[in-house]
């Protein structure tokens, strides 16, 4: 039975949604809701909407208990802050509901505020997935594929046309000419994967704080290339001196010392994606962080590394710099370089959480 | 849609209800034919969310109740026994889950109920066919909803319900102006413009002869004038106004559908109003029937613990909040106690004996009579200032609390007598929401909507307060004021459509 509450349940979600898209940048930046995800769902606090009405404040309100207890004990916790000096209505409540999203809603949320462009993905003439379909009729086939309805129609238009139908005694006979079944077709779908590579600095100049942004970033990110492409596959690289393949839960836990050579991780990414992306029939996007303090002598390498190998194989090469309080930031600019020759590779310096939002906006606004 | 889920009532059931309402009549509770119908919790939940009724306008708020009631259900935070309306006849829904203990209990519980529908005062004026009265409010803002976007017109919602509060529970009962004339025009957008279109139909070349334009001047003249004479008579309201919808309805510059849905939104909120004033009353009542009738008459042995339990549940208080079931139930049982004994009148005042007091005894069994009698005349309000006695707070620990801004907890203020009631009382005056009055309808002349907040003690919810103003606004259309106190000194806060403004007065 279809409820009238439905339609008010329903509306009221949206308006929740809404209120999630409204407050979209504050969710990205706090990387609150990483915590909460499901498979296929997140939750995420939203303060409580309401009606506005004329009420009585706090101060000087009261009331009338029951129970024990002497003059002066407190019976129960006030709601905090008074409005007044804050934004209208706009103060959490003491209901925070929680609001139930799919992540592809998610993302397009995120796509939208951030004003994403779709990916134009590549390969899409070399990966293909066939898939048979039943939509067609033929003459001929196996008894299981029969088409009752349509054999028996033909069978009944025969039988009339040639007076056999006896009205009073309907019985209709198919014969071995009114048969039809059911048939295939083969559709071939282009199919677009994406791999993604994420490679960060693991040495002793990088901060638990650092790790965090790195953390919220690409969970935005992998946010959005899901649901871009159908299957998206993840690689995980950190490096110091020397670079190691590691997995997603070591790779935001990991703490080394040492050196930095970044150039080692190329490595190792080269060798991930000769080995299982193929670049012909993979879109693959590759993220950097770092404090971009590099060893001096590796920067030359790196960069022959890039222009050789990874930056025409990619679809993008995104570098994000995370300012730290001991690195010289120098590698972004020698990366700088080479970002007129390549208008794949992205460079960004994300020196807080707040800047999140528009390193996100600055690796995947170019819609590669 | 259907307005009903009419289902058959399980036999078993079905005997209890007959067995159960011959001892409500015995005891001489009246009340109007009373139709149980057993639903599920998602039906339940539904029906909470609606205020009672199967049917409603569409509007999120509805959906924002349905969606924390089941979810409060499903985490087994609450749970809603029974859902009854004051409707004649009265539909009473019960939860397919509860045992048929709980059923039997609820249903006597819900016979207590019909009777205080039926016989409380407050609730004289009340539409008893409001169940078919809500599906045609749902009706009419259906059909706006299509005619001009749902948007649209769940906005206008929006700032109705932010006023819904605004009215004068009081009247229905007094009369304190001449009656309103129904303002509501037939909804026919062109009649207005044909009355004033003064113009006869006429060929080009003919026009200033058979529209002389002497002749239109003088009556677009004349009609700007009688227009005038309206709106000078508009300056009002002579007296400070309570219900400010009503006031709204007459005199904002609504559309036709706004101002149908603005009644709309007003006639509900007057529905609901006398269950506001009777809470304590009402569910006291029926308790003390559920009660009286339970224990005497509708327990098997067996049943007794699980029936101690759930009424005893029922009957739970909290320090911070006072459970109207349990206080209406004790001063009722309080009041039969006193009128069977004869501790009431000047001769029991007078003494100041305290062991004579405990001793009184007169045997005057007065005490049934008594307590039909007060569930027919008092409201929460005159029935907590009449009744409240000291022994009375004595005997339940009650205490009067308070909020204190420099902890921020609210803590016991008093355990003495006159400060509790007049505590308890404040709280519920007007529901415990501030007093708000019109005062002012055409502001410095300028059509300008003035209100007063009566101060009394409490300040008002300042980003609410705010919130509300702009809802007001949108309604009124030209700025709109509130006076009030804030931060111990008199304040003006106001709304201009674009800025907020609050200056000290």
């Amino acid at each position: 039975m279809s409820r009238s509450i439905d339609r008010d349940v329903g509306r009221f979600k949206q308006i929740l949604r809404g209120k999630v898209r409204e407050n979209l940048r504050k969710y990205i930046t706090h990387g609150e809701m990483i915590g909460r995800t499901g498979r296929e769902l997140v939750s995420i606090p939203v303060p409580a909407i309401d009606i506005p009405h004329f009420r009585h404040g706090q101060k000087g309100s009261g009331g009338v208990g029951q129970g024990e207890g002497e003059v002066g004990q407190p019976v129960g916790k006030g709601q905090g802050e008074e409005g007044g000096k804050g934004q209208a209505g706009d103060q959490p409540g003491s209901h925070i509901r929680e609001v139930e999203i799919s992540m592809e809603e998610l993302a397009d949320m995120l796509g939208e505020v951030l004003e994403l462009p779709n990916i134009e993905p590549k390969g899409k003439d070399s990966l293909k997935s066939r898939k048979d379909k039943y939509t067609s009729i033929r003459q001929t086939g196996p008894d299981s594929l029969r088409h009752f309805k349509r054999t028996f129609k033909r069978a009944l238009k025969r039988q009339v046309t040639l007076d056999n139908y006896n009205y009073e005694n309907p019985v209709v006979i198919p014969m071995r000419e009114d048969e039809r079944f059911r048939s295939w077709k083969t559709v071939t779908e282009p199919e677009s994967n994406a791999a993604v590579l994420y490679i960060m600095d693991v040495s002793g100049s990088m901060t638990d704080d650092q790790k965090e942004i790195v953390r919220i970033e690409s969970f935005w990110i992998d946010t959005w290339l899901k649901r871009q492409y159908d299957g998206v596959q993840r690689r995980y690289i950190v490096h110091d001196a020397s670079a190691h393949e590691v997995d997603e839960d070591t790779f935001y836990r990991t703490r080394e010392s040492g050196g930095t050579r970044i150039s080692s991780a190329y490595q190792v990414a080269w060798q991930v994606i000769t080995r299982d992306f193929p670049p012909s029939d993979w879109n693959i996007y590759c993220f950097q962080f770092s404090d971009g303090d590099n060893w001096g002598e590796d920067n030359e390498g790196c960069l022959k590394f890039l222009t050789t190998d990874l930056l025409p194989s990619l679809n993008l090469f995104c570098y994000g710099q995370v300012e730290s309080p001991y690195g010289s930031g120098d590698y972004i600019r020698e990366l700088r370089k080479l970002g007129e020759k390549f208008d794949n590779l992205i460079l960004s310096e994300i020196d807080s959480k707040e800047a999140i939002y528009d390193s996100i906006k600055e690796f995947l606004g170019t819609g590669k | 849609m259907t307005l009903t889920f009419s289902r058959q009532l399980p036999a078993e059931i079905r005997a209890a209800q007959d067995d159960i309402e011959e001892r409500a009549r015995s005891y001489g509770l009246d009340f109007f034919k009373t139709i149980f119908e057993v639903v599920d919790y998602e039906e339940m939940s539904m029906l909470a969310a609606f205020g009672g009724f199967p049917l409603r306008y569409p509007h999120w708020r509805f959906g924002a109740e349905y969606d924390e009631l089941t979810k409060g259900y499903a985490y087994g935070l609450q749970k809603i026994y029974e859902m009854v309306i004051n409707t004649d006849p009265c539909y009473a829904y019960l939860l397919h889950a509860n045992a048929f203990l709980d059923q039997k209990l609820v249903i006597a519980h819900v016979y207590g109920h019909c009777d205080f529908f039926k016989n409380n005062a407050w609730f004289a004026p009340t539409n008893r066919k409001m169940l078919d009265e809500m599906a045609n409010h749902a009706a009419r803002i259906n059909r706006y909803c299509d005619r001009h976007g749902a948007e649209t017109v769940e906005e206008f919602i929006d700032a109705c319900l932010s006023l819904e509060d605004l009215i004068d529970a009081h009247a229905p009962h007094i009369r304190r102006s001449p009656a309103p004339a129904d303002e509501r025009r037939p909804l026919d957008p062109k009649a207005e413009e044909k009355q004033y279109d003064l113009r006869f139909p006429s060929k080009g070349y003919m026009d200033s002869f058979i529209n002389p334009p002497d002749v239109i001047e003088r009556q677009a003249k004349e009609r700007q004038q009688k227009q005038q004479q309206k709106e000078d008579n508009r300056s009002f309201p002579a007296e400070p106004v309570r219900d400010v919808l009503l006031f709204l309805l007459e005199h904002a510059p609504l559309k036709d559908w706004q101002r149908d849905v603005l009644a709309i939104v007003r006639d509900e909120a007057y529905y609901f109003a006398p269950q506001g004033q009777t809470k304590i009353m009402n569910e006291g009542w029926a308790s003390y029937w559920h009660s009286t009738i339970m224990t005497r008459h509708g327990l098997t042995d067996a049943e007794v613990v699980d029936y101690a339990d759930h009424h005893s549940g029922t009957m739970a208080t909290s320090p911070h909040r006072l459970n109207p079931y349990k206080l209406g139930i004790e001063l009722f049982r309080d009041i039969e106690e006193r009128w069977n004994t004869g501790r009431f009148g000047p001769e029991y005042d007078a003494c100041d004996d305290l062991h004579t007091k405990e001793k009184w005894q007169k045997d005057l069994g007065l005490g049934r009579d008594k307590i039909f009698e007060v569930r027919r005349i008092y409201n929460d309000v005159t029935f907590i200032d009449a009744f409240l006695t000291p022994e009375f707070c004595i005997k339940h620990k009650f205490f009067s609390f308070g909020y204190n801004d420099q902890s921020n907890y609210y803590e016991i203020v008093s355990r003495e007598f006159p400060k509790i009631k007049q505590q308890l009382l404040d709280g519920l005056t007007n529901h415990g929401r501030p007093f708000i009055y019109v005062v002012d309808g055409n502001y410095k002349n300028r059509g300008e909507l003035y209100l007063k907040h009566k101060y009394q003690g409490v300040e008002l919810k300042l980003d609410y307060a705010r919130d509300t103003l702009a809802n007001l606004q949108r309604l009124w259309g030209r700025p709109v004021y509130i006076e009030t106190i804030v931060d111990d000194k008199p304040t003006v806060l106001s709304f201009d459509g674009s800025q907020h403004e609050s200056k000290q007065k």
